[in-house]
């Protein structure tokens, strides 16, 4: 499906860069977006290495372990297929509870940290695997309690109450995350019966 | 309070876990050593993913084909009487969290961030977050080259998002 995705933006984009006549806007783009990804990279790769820096510490001193041992009641009924007590419950945990509070940035490594320990249950490494899907559903339509970065947009547009916001956005994100589980979980026991 | 609790919550973090390390006798500057060697191969590893998907959604942009795709959506979007100038930011929420960024940033200079509109936009950019990023980035992470259902279900979840999002703002701020 993604080389359907991936081919199909490229080629209607083409298409339409040719049919509208700004082919070398398109091209142009093209090359700067490739470096762009570059320098979002050299981003994130910083606080990667601090993130994981600290995750390693937590992961031999045991925090892991204890962290995954508190939440597994509830992380089961998420992530029926892992054992339970496994470390990739702590992972995801620390990866919602960062997203939760608006901590973008360290929320991606723990929710990478996650994906490396789901990985180790996959017995497909190049297909995602449930758990994997579910993870992604709950990061896509992440519940956010605090949009810091809109409420500083707002302010900065001159609003007369920049935090009007805050409890419908609360709301709208939570009923997209509610409805991305429920989404996740019907087509997974829908491929269960499939026997896949 | 909130905010408060997210300002506390990094340094003691960073403090706490090297703390729980040094109590439980764990060579704690070697181990952090050690995991963020390791965050710079997951960087490099992220990106040829990131840069594929970053490539063809800025092709996708700048050939104004996604332009046509908003128009195409608009008698849809006209007929629940979502203001036109939100649609594209609602697509483009899915694909750029740069590019949806500007474009709410854009809405809310033209159309007054109190204006209706100006709300929908501001509730719609904070309450999801950019599907085919953090796709490229969580899979490309681990190698993973197969999506299988994963689109499927971000995307239609972004789709429950923009509506949910409409129709929250039109009970709380159209009245």
């Amino acid at each position: 499906m993604l080389n359907w995705v991936w081919f199909g933006l490229l080629a209607t984009g083409m298409f339409f860069a040719a049919a509208g006549g700004n082919m070398e806007q398109t091209t142009a783009a093209a090359f700067s977006a490739a470096s762009d990804a570059v320098l979002l990279i050299l981003e994130i790769c910083g606080l990667l290495c601090l993130w994981m820096g600290m995750l390693r510490i937590a992961e031999r001193s045991g925090l892991v372990d204890v962290l995954a041992r508190l939440i597994s009641p509830l992380a089961r009924r998420l992530f029926p297929s892992v054992p339970p007590q496994h470390p990739a419950f702590s992972a995801i945990v620390m990866n919602i509870a960062a997203n939760l509070l608006g901590l973008g940035n360290a929320a991606t490594p723990f929710g990478l940290k996650a994906m490396e320990y789901l990985q180790t249950l996959n017995p497909q490494p190049d297909t995602a695997s449930a758990p994997m899907i579910t993870l992604l559903a709950m990061n896509t339509s992440c519940i956010t309690l605090l949009p810091t970065m809109v409420i500083s947009l707002r302010l900065s547009a001159g609003s007369a109450e920049p935090t009007a916001i805050i409890g419908a956005t609360m709301l709208a994100s939570s009923i997209g995350f509610v409805f991305a589980l429920l989404l996740d979980r019907a087509i997974r026991r829908r491929e269960q019966h499939r026997g896949r | 309070m909130l905010r408060q609790l997210s300002l506390f919550m990094v340094p003691l973090l960073l403090v706490g876990i090297p703390l729980y390390g040094v109590l439980k006798k764990q060579p704690v500057y070697e181990l952090f050593v050690e995991g963020a060697a390791e965050g710079v191969q997951m960087a490099l590893q992220i990106l040829p993913y990131l840069l594929a998907m970053l490539v063809a959604i800025s092709v996708f942009r700048a050939s104004g084909a996604f332009q046509a795709l908003a128009g195409l959506l608009t008698p849809l979007t006209d007929a629940l009487g979502i203001p036109a100038a939100v649609l594209p930011l609602a697509l483009m929420r899915s694909f750029s969290g740069s590019g949806a960024l500007a474009m709410a940033a854009d809405i809310l200079q033209q159309e007054g961030p109190d204006s209706f509109t100006g709300l929908l936009a501001s509730v719609l950019q904070g309450s999801t977050d950019t599907t085919f990023y953090i796709l490229a980035v969580y899979f490309g992470a681990v190698g993973i080259k197969k999506y299988r259902y994963a689109l499927t279900v971000g995307l239609a979840a972004d789709a429950a998002s923009f509506l949910s999002s409409f129709i929250i703002c039109l009970l709380l701020f159209s009245g």
